[in-house]
C-alpha cells in the first residue's frame, strides 16, 4: 500500500508552503469563483481549488509521516503571538478526508447544480462551497484556539447560505438554515466564551502552549468552566445528541452538493476538534476531563446512537433517513472516543473516516437520481434501481456499507469498534453498539427494498441514470468502500497515527 | 515506470477476482460485442495475470484482517496448471455459449470460474472456504439458470449437498486452522520435492472434516449424486460451464492436503467401476458423461494417495486433459441438446449425415478420453497407470484401473459417438451447431490433438517438471504402453461389436437409474412430509405468540420514534438552546464538583 513516508507529492518549494497554501488555495479559488463569469467557469474554478486543496493535503501527509509533526508561521511571527499552523496525524487524517471530499463533491457540482439552483447563482454557490472549505481546512490546520474560531465561522457562514439556497427545490430550506444559523451561532459563541475564559487563564492562545500551561492549573474553577463551554459549544457544533436538532433540516433541504459535502465533513471536523480540546489541549487525567468523558460523553452518544437510529427506522422521507443516521453515526464515533485508550481512538476515528466515505457515496447516489426524479420520499424511490441500476447499485453498495456487511468498509469500522470496547473491558459499549448495528440493518433494509424490490406505481415520474459526470466519482467512491473492506491498510494507517498523535502521552 | 507499477500491483492480486469482476459486465451487457469481451477478455485477464507472478511458491498477497494474517494469493506449479485448466476452460466455455443471450448464466459461470480459480490460488484457508462456498453459490445459480421444474428440483438438491459440503470444510478449515495456530498453506506444512502437498493430518478432527468436505465436492462413492443429478439437467451449455471447476479443485485440493493418504487409492479405484455400470445401461448421453466425469475424477484421486511425484503429475496433467476433453464431450452433446431437445440415447442415432463437424469433434474427445496414442488421455493416464504399476502390493488396484480403463472406452469412447451420430438412423436431421459452438469444439479438439502429438511442453507445466521430463523420455511412448493401450482398444471395440451383433448391449431404454439417489428423490420428500404436520401445528403457535409481541412493541415505538412521533417532533429552537444550557450545566457541576 502507499507508503506516506516516501510520498514526495509536491516539489520542494511547494511542500514547504504546503499547510499554507492547503488552506489559502480555496480561499483564492472562492474569490475568483465569484467573480467568474459564467456557471461553467465557476465550476472549473472550484474543481482546480479543491484538486489544489487536496494535492497540497497529500504533500503534508509525506512530511507529516516523515517529521511527526509540521509547524508552520505565517508571516515570520515566533508561535506564542504569532499565529501557526500545527498539523499532526489526526490533523493530517481529518484533512485528507475534507479535501478529498471537496474534490468529490465538485466533480459532481457540475451536474447538480444545473437543477438544484438557479443558473445566476452558481458562480456564488460555488464560492460559498469553497470558503466552506478553506473553513474545514483552516479549522483542522491551525494551532491557533482563536484562529479556528474563525475559521469555524468562515466554514459555517458559507454553510448557512448554501442550505437556504435549497429553498428552489423546498420552502423548508429556509427555516432550516435559519434553524441551524441560530443553533450553530449559539455553538460558535459557547465555544469562544470557553475561549475567553481560558485565555484569561493562561493568556495565550495557541494550543501547544495553552496546554503546557493547563497542566499546571487543574483546579482552577475558570479552566474548568472554559473546557465546558468549549466541550458543550463543539458539541452543538457535531450534532452530538441532543443538540442535533439543526442536522436534519440542514442535510435534507440544501442542495444535494451541499449535503454531500457536509455529511462527509461538517460534523467531522468539530469531532476532531472537540478530540483535540478533551484529550489533547487539556490535560488528560485532569479529573474534569474524564469525569466528562465518563459521564456526559459516553451516555449521550450511547443514547444518540440507539435514539436517532430508532428514529431512521421510522422516518419517511430517505433523506432524513441519512440524516438521523448520521447523528446516530456521529454516537457511534464519540463512544470509541470516549474510551480513551489508543485503541478506542483509533477505532473511533477509523469509524470517523469510514463513516464520511459511506455517507459521501449514498448521498451522492440519491442525488444523482433524485436530480432526474426529484423525489424526497421514500415511497417515490420505488422501482427505481430498474431506471437507474449504476445509481442504485452504487446505493446499494453504501448503505451495504453502512449497515456493516462483511467485505465492506463499513464491517470493518464496526469490526475494530467493538474489538476496541472489548479491550478496554467496556462490555455495555459493545451492547449499545450491537442494536444500534440492528437498526442500521432495519432503516437500511427499508431503502434498499423500495430501491430495488418494490415495483414502481404506475402514472409515477420516471428517474433517469444520472450522467457520467456523477456516475464517474460516484463509483470511484463505491469501489473505495470495497477496497477499503478488503484491505483497509491505508485506512488503518491513518487511524492508527491519527491515535498515536491525540493519546499519544495518555494511558 | 508507473505502468509497471500498476502492472506489479495488478500482479499480486488473485487472478480469480477479475473473472468475478467480470461477471458485473457480463450481468448488465445487452449488446453481443460487451458480453463477447467479458466473457472472453475476464478469462485472458487471469491467464495473464497468473503467468506473471512476480515470485513463484510464495504468497504473493499477505493481508492482515481481522487478526488473521490471509494469504490471497499465492502461486506454485500445483496451483499453475489447475489455473491453466480453468482459465482454458472458461475462454472455451465463454465462445461455446456465446450465441445463448442469457445473463443470468454469464455472469454465473464467469463467477463460478473465478471462485474456483480464487480457491487454486488461494494461500490460506480462510479464502480458500470463502471462495469455495461463492464457487458453490454461483454453479447452483447455473444449475437453476436452465428455468425448468426438473432443472429447479435438480439445483435445489445439488445446492443442499454443496453447502453440507461447504460447512464440513469451513468447521474443518476452522478446527484445524485453529489447532495448528496458523491458516496460511505455507505454514502448515514443509516442501516435500519442492512442493508443498500433503499438509493435512487426516487422521485430526479438523483434517476429517475437510477430507469429509472435499470428499463430498470430489463426488467420492455414495456422494456422488449431486453430479449425476445436476449435470443432465441443466441448459445446452450449463453442462459446459459446470463440469470443469467443483470436480477439479476437489482433486487439487485433495493433492495439496492429503497426497499420499493411502484410503485415498481405494476410493479412487473404488470410483472408477461403479461409475461404468451405471454409464453402460444409462440412456440420457449427458448423464453418461456425468458418470464418466465422476469415474475420470476416480483415477486423479487413486492417484493422489498414491502419493509418488509420478502420480501426482499424472493427476495434474490428468484433471487437464479431463477438463479438455470432457468439455469437448459435453461440448458435442449441448450441440445435440440445442438441436433437438434431448440427449435421449433412444432418440437419437445417424446424426453425422447432417453434423458432421460435431460428430468429428466428438470422435476426437471419445479418442482422447479412451487414451488412444497420440491423443490428450493417453499422454495424462499413462503417468497415472505407470505409477499404480510400479507400486509394490498395487496389483489388485492396478487391474480395478485396467478393468476401469476398458469401462471407459465401452460408454465414453464407444457408446457416446456411435449411439449418437452412427447406430441406426433415427430419422432426424438437425441443422448443423452454430458456429461459435463449431468454434468451442475445434479449438479443444485442437488442444487434445495438440496435448497428444507435442506432450512435451505440456509436461514442462507439471507440479514436477523434472520427473516429468524423465518420464516423457523414458516411458510414455515406450513399446508395452502403446501395445497395453491398443489391445485395451481393440478388445473393447470387439466386445461391443459382439453384444451389438447379438443384440446383448443394454438397449437403450428410455427411463431414470436411481442409485443411491433415491434418498434424495423419494427418500427425503417423504420425510419431510411426516415431519411436516407436527411442525406447522407449533410453528404457528409461536408466529402468533410472537407477531402479537411483537406488533405491540413496534405500535409503541412508532408513537416515540415516527416522524411525528415524541422524539421526532419539531423542537422549537429555544428547546434546543435549553437543552444545550442544560449539558453547560451538567459539566459544570462535574467539572468543579466531582
Amino acid at each position: 500500500m502507499i507508503a506516506f513516508e516516501t510520498l514526495h507529492a509536491a516539489p520542494p518549494a511547494l511542500t514547504a508552503h504546503a499547510p499554507l497554501l492547503m488552506v489559502v488555495a480555496p480561499l483564492i479559488a472562492a474569490c475568483a469563483a465569484a467573480l467568474a463569469p459564467s456557471a461553467r467557469v465557476s465550476w472549473m474554478i472550484s474543481v482546480t481549488g479543491s484538486v489544489f486543496a487536496a494535492w497540497m493535503a497529500l504533500a503534508v501527509a509525506g512530511e507529516v509521516a516523515r517529521r511527526g509533526v509540521v509547524d508552520y508561521v505565517i508571516g515570520g511571527f515566533a508561535p506564542p503571538l504569532g499565529i501557526a499552523l500545527h498539523i499532526d496525524g489526526l490533523g493530517v487524517m481529518v484533512a485528507l478526508l475534507v479535501s478529498s471530499a471537496g474534490v468529490m463533491a465538485s466533480l459532481y457540482s457540475g451536474h447538480s447544480l444545473t437543477t438544484e439552483v438557479g443558473a445566476e447563482k452558481h458562480t456564488l454557490v460555488q464560492s460559498g462551497f469553497l470558503l466552506c472549505q478553506t473553513g474545514l481546512l483552516g479549522l483542522v490546520a491551525t494551532g491557533d484556539a482563536f484562529n479556528a474560531f474563525v475559521f469555524l465561522e468562515v466554514s459555517s457562514i458559507g454553510t448557512y447560505a448554501l442550505v437556504a439556497i435549497g429553498e428552489k427545490r423546498d420552502r423548508r430550506a429556509l427555516p432550516a438554515a435559519f434553524n441551524y444559523l441560530i443553533m450553530g451561532t449559539i455553538g460558535a459563541t459557547f465555544y469562544v466564551i470557553g475561549i475567553g475564559f481560558l485565555y484569561a487563564a493562561t493568556g495565550t492562545l495557541n494550543m501547544a502552549d495553552m496546554a503546557a500551561r493547563l497542566a499546571t492549573l487543574d483546579d482552577s474553577s475558570v479552566v474548568q468552566a472554559g473546557f465546558a463551554f468549549v466541550v458543550v459549544g463543539l458539541g452543538i457544533k457535531a450534532a452530538m445528541f441532543p443538540l442535533h436538532g439543526w442536522l436534519p433540516g440542514a442535510y435534507s433541504y440544501a442542495p444535494s452538493l451541499i449535503s454531500i459535502f457536509l455529511a462527509a465533513t461538517a460534523t467531522k471536523t468539530s469531532i476532531y476538534l472537540m478530540a483535540r480540546f478533551v484529550f489533547d489541549v487539556f490535560p488528560y487525567g485532569a479529573a474534569f476531563g474524564q469525569a466528562f468523558v465518563t459521564w456526559v460523553l459516553a451516555p449521550l452518544a450511547a443514547t444518540g446512537a440507539i435514539v436517532c437510529s430508532l428514529q431512521a427506522v421510522f422516518e419517511k422521507e430517505i433523506r432524513r433517513i441519512l440524516a438521523f443516521s448520521s447523528v446516530a453515526q456521529v454516537g457511534f464515533i464519540l463512544l470509541g472516543l470516549s474510551l480513551a485508550t489508543v485503541g478506542g481512538a483509533s477505532a473511533g476515528l477509523f469509524y470517523l473516516g469510514a463513516h464520511a466515505l459511506i455517507k459521501i457515496t449514498l448521498f451522492m447516489a440519491l442525488g444523482g437520481v433524485a436530480l432526474s426524479l426529484g423525489a424526497r420520499r421514500l415511497g417515490e424511490f420505488a422501482g427505481v434501481a430498474r431506471e437507474a441500476p449504476w445509481s442504485a447499485t452504487a446505493f446499494a453498495i453504501g448503505a451495504a456499507s453502512l449497515a456493516g456487511v462483511p467485505l465492506t468498509l463499513g464491517f470493518l469500522a464496526k469490526w475494530r469498534l467493538i474489538e476496541a470496547a472489548l479491550q478496554a473491558g467496556a462490555i455495555w459499549v459493545v451492547v449499545v453498539l450491537a442494536i444500534a448495528s440492528l437498526l442500521t440493518f432495519l432503516y437500511v433494509g427499508r431503502m434498499l427494498e423500495a430501491i430495488f424490490f418494490r415495483a414502481a406505481p404506475a402514472g409515477a415520474p420516471r428517474a433517469r441514470e444520472a450522467p457520467v459526470g456523477v456516475l464517474a466519482p460516484l463509483w470511484v467512491l463505491a469501489g473505495l468502500n470495497i477496497w477499503f473492506g478488503l484491505d483497509a491498510s491505508l485506512p488503518e494507517q491513518l487511524a492508527n497515527s491519527a491515535a498515536r498523535a491525540l493519546l499519544g502521552a495518555a494511558p | 515506470m508507473t505502468v509497471d507499477r500498476l502492472l506489479d500491483l495488478a500482479a499480486t492480486i488473485n487472478p480469480g477476482f477479475y473473472l468475478i469482476i467480470a461477471a458485473l459486465p457480463a450481468a448488465v451487457a445487452r449488446d453481443a460485442f460487451t458480453r463477447a469481451v467479458a466473457l472472453i477478455g475476464g478469462p485472458v485477464l487471469g491467464l495473464l495475470a497468473m503467468l506473471y507472478p512476480p515470485v513463484s511458491g510464495a504468497d504473493v498477497s499477505r493481508q492482515l484482517f481481522l487478526g488473521f494474517e490471509l494469504s490471497l494469493y499465492r502461486s506454485d506449479s500445483l496451483s499453475l496448471i489447475f489455473g491453466l485448466g480453468f482459465v482454458l476452460a472458461a475462454v472455451l466455455g465463454g465462445i461455446y455459449s456465446m450465441h445463448r443471450r442469457d445473463r443470468l448464466q454469464d455472469a454465473a459461470g464467469l463467477v463460478y470460474a473465478g471462485a474456483a480459480l480464487g480457491a487454486i490460488f488461494a494461500g490460506d484457508l480462510i479464502t480458500l472456504v470463502l471462495f469455495a462456498e461463492l464457487a458453490t453459490l454461483a454453479s447452483a445459480l447455473v444449475v437453476f439458470a436452465a428455468r425448468t421444474g426438473p432443472a429447479y428440483r435438480a439445483g435445489l438438491r445439488f445446492l443442499t449437498i454443496q453447502i453440507i459440503a461447504g460447512l464440513l470444510l469451513t468447521a474443518g478449515a476452522a478446527l484445524y486452522g485453529v489447532e495448528k495456530g496458523t491458516f496460511l498453506i505455507a505454514e502448515l506444512g514443509g516442501l516435500w520435492n519442492g512442493l508443498i502437498v500433503g499438509i493435512i493430518d487426516p487422521t485430526s478432527a479438523g483434517g476429517m472434516l475437510i477430507l469429509a468436505g472435499v470428499g463430498i465436492k470430489a463426488a467420492f462413492p455414495l456422494v456422488h449424486n449431486w453430479l449425476t443429478d445436476a449435470y443432465p439437467n441443466t441448459t445446452e451449455t450449463g453442462a459446459v460451464v459446470l463440469s470443469p471447476y467443483t470436480t477439479t479443485m476437489a482433486v487439487y485440493l485433495l493433492a495439496r492436503f492429503f497426497a499420499g493418504y493411502d484410503p485415498l487409492i481405494w476410493i479412487g479405484a473404488a470410483m472408477t467401476i461403479y461409475p461404468v455400470f451405471f454409464a453402460v445401461m444409462e440412456n440420457d448421453l449427458r448423464k453418461v458423461l456425468a458418470y464418466s466425469t465422476n469415474n475420470q475424477i476416480g483415477f486423479m484421486v487413486c492417484a493422489v494417495g498414491i502419493g509418488s511425484t509420478l502420480s501426482i503429475n499424472g493427476a495434474a496433467a490428468h484433471a487437464v486433459a479431463h477438463i479438455v476433453f470432457k468439455g469437448l464431450l459435453f461440448m458435442a452433446m449441448g450441440a445435440i441438446q440445442l438441436r433437438l431437445g434431448t440427449t435421449k440415447a433412444s432418440e437419437l442415432g445417424g446424426l453425422h449425415r447432417t453434423m458432421p463437424w460435431t460428430a468429428l469433434a466428438c470422435l476426437v474427445g471419445a479418442a482422447s478420453i479412451s487414451a488412444l496414442p497420440f491423443f490428450a488421455g493417453y499422454t495424462s493416464k499413462t503417468m497415472i497407470m505407470t505409477a499404480a504399476e510400479s507400486g509394490p502390493g498395487m496389483f489388485v488396484v492396478w487391474l480395478m484401473l485396467l478393468f476401469a480403463s476398458a469401462g471407459v472406452l465401452e460408454h465414453s469412447g464407444i457408446k457416446i459417438p456411435f449411439m449418437a451420430f452412427f447406430s441406426h438412423d433415427s430419422g432426424k436431421r438437425p441443422e448443423e451447431a452454430p458456429y461459435n459452438m463449431l468454434l468451442a469444439m475445434g479449438l479443444s479438439a485442437g488442444l487434445c490433438l495438440i496435448i497428444g502429438l507435442y506432450p512435451g511442453w505440456f509436461y514442462q507445466l507439471l507440479p514436477f517438471r523434472d520427473q516429468a521430463q524423465e518420464f516423457l523420455v523414458q516411458d510414455l511412448f515406450s513399446l508395452s504402453h502403446i501395445l497395453q493401450q491398443l489391445q485395451l482398444l481393440t478388445f473393447a471395440v470387439l466386445a461391443f461389436m459382439v453384444l451389438w451383433w447379438f443384440g446383448l448391449y443394454p438397449p437403450e431404454k428410455p427411463g431414470v437409474i436411481l442409485d443411491v439417489e433415491w434418498i434424495w428423490r423419494k427418500g427425503a420428500p417423504m420425510l419431510g412430509r411426516a415431519l411436516s404436520k407436527p411442525a406447522r401445528a407449533g410453528g404457528r403457535f409461536v408466529s402468533v405468540l410472537t407477531s402479537s409481541a411483537i406488533g405491540g412493541i413496534q405500535k409503541a415505538s412508532r408513537q416515540v420514534f415516527a416522524a411525528d412521533g415524541l422524539v421526532s417532533r419539531k423542537l422549537p429552537l429555544s428547546a434546543t438552546a435549553i437543552l444545550a444550557l442544560c449539558i453547560l450545566g451538567v459539566v459544570m457541576l462535574f467539572s468543579m464538583f466531582r
